[in-house]
């Protein structure tokens, strides 16, 4: 899923000065597991910046919303006929949810609640972890399900490289070395010979690097 | 024995149950202080509500300090269900202190408790 932190407070009551009727909007998916954008989120969010208002003896109107995702149409246009009520949106969804929303409602500036960070996993209650960077071209067939595009430092196709020692990456002693990790996994599986292939030169235009990407299916538009 | 009346309690089955919002909401509608009363660490009957209330209550500290009402005035207690002195001891303690802080500093511009509306889901 894709991980989020949330913005301090300081820093969204900055943005938000000069609004006087704030909706908080919230994210029913991924921000709502890794605990950044959800609904409880956004409670947390409006009361506080309630409070700092009434404090500051300004009349600040703010509303709690939480709608499925911000990244479809659809829910977007569950707030289409009250988004007038309001001068700002502060939502706690992911960069995507933020920008489609902004796209969606032009006229009304549309502020980031949280950080959005990284793909990847929970671990545990309160550790995330990056695991993918949705490179395009996913190889984990090749690497006994370990990425080494997101979990190597030098995004290396054959490594490991000279840094690596005891098992950490030369970058971090708290980082493991992602190629350690696959060539642990491959002899696990008894399949040392996919590391013997040498894997060819990476077609980096479905990265990032290309640009801003897309995907699209024929099959299913209408 | 005898504690200060202008303590009003709210019990729970376990501190663990107390969410954060129901302690910023408190604030919000104008409560001078909060404290929250839980069983001794280790001794919770569902082995960790009084842990996960005091990280709540730490996090509430933060909000409040982060926006000017004051971190002071949310508190966590651990203590027995048998140790009533001790129980009338924190009440007078935290009334004492709360004395000291003044009201809810709300409350000086807006003496009625605050109101807000869930923006309402569209009707299916």
């Amino acid at each position: 899923m894709i991980v989020a932190d949330k913005k301090p407070i300081q820093e969204i009551i900055e943005t938000i000065q000069n609004h006087t009727r704030i909706l908080i909007m919230g994210c029913n998916e991924c921000v709502t597991v890794c605990e950044a954008g959800g609904k409880k989120e956004v409670g947390i969010l409006a009361s506080a910046l309630r409070m700092y208002f009434l404090n500051q003896n300004k009349d600040v109107s703010i509303d709690e919303i939480t709608l499925e995702r911000q990244c479809d149409h659809e829910y977007l246009e569950e707030i289409r006929d009250r988004v007038d009520q309001y001068d700002a949106i502060v939502s706690l969804a992911c960069g995507v949810g933020v920008q489609f929303t902004a796209e969606k409602y032009h006229s009304i500036p549309v502020y980031p609640g949280v950080n959005t960070c990284f793909l990847g996993a929970t671990e545990e209650r309160g550790l995330w972890t990056e695991r993918c960077q949705a490179c395009g071209r996913c190889i984990l067939a090749q690497t006994a399900g370990i990425c080494p595009i997101s979990r190597c430092a030098k995004r290396l196709l054959n490594g490991p490289c000279g840094g690596s020692s005891g098992g950490k990456c030369e970058i971090d002693k708290d980082i493991d070395c992602g190629w350690q990790l696959i060539i642990d996994r491959l002899k696990a599986l008894g399949r040392m010979d996919a590391y013997e292939k040498l894997c060819p030169i990476k077609d980096w235009s479905t990265d990032r690097a290309g640009g801003p990407r897309k995907v699209t299916r024929e099959d299913l538009k209408q | 024995m005898s504690y200060p009346s202008n303590i009003r309690i709210l019990r729970v089955p376990c501190t663990g149950k107390v969410d954060i919002l129901y302690i910023l909401h408190a604030f919000e509608k104008g409560a001078d202080g909060v404290y929250v009363v839980g069983c001794m660490e280790g001794d919770c009957h569902f082995t960790n509500g009084n842990f996960r209330a005091r990280k709540r209550v730490e996090e509430a500290q933060r909000i409040l300090d982060t926006i000017g009402i004051g971190g002071q005035r949310i508190q966590m207690f651990n203590l027995s269900s048998a140790e009533g002195p001790r129980f009338a001891q924190i009440a007078r303690e935290m009334t004492e202190r709360i004395r000291e802080l003044g009201p809810n500093p709300i409350r000086k511009h807006h003496p009625r408790a605050a109101s807000f509306q869930l923006c309402p889901p569209k009707a299916d």
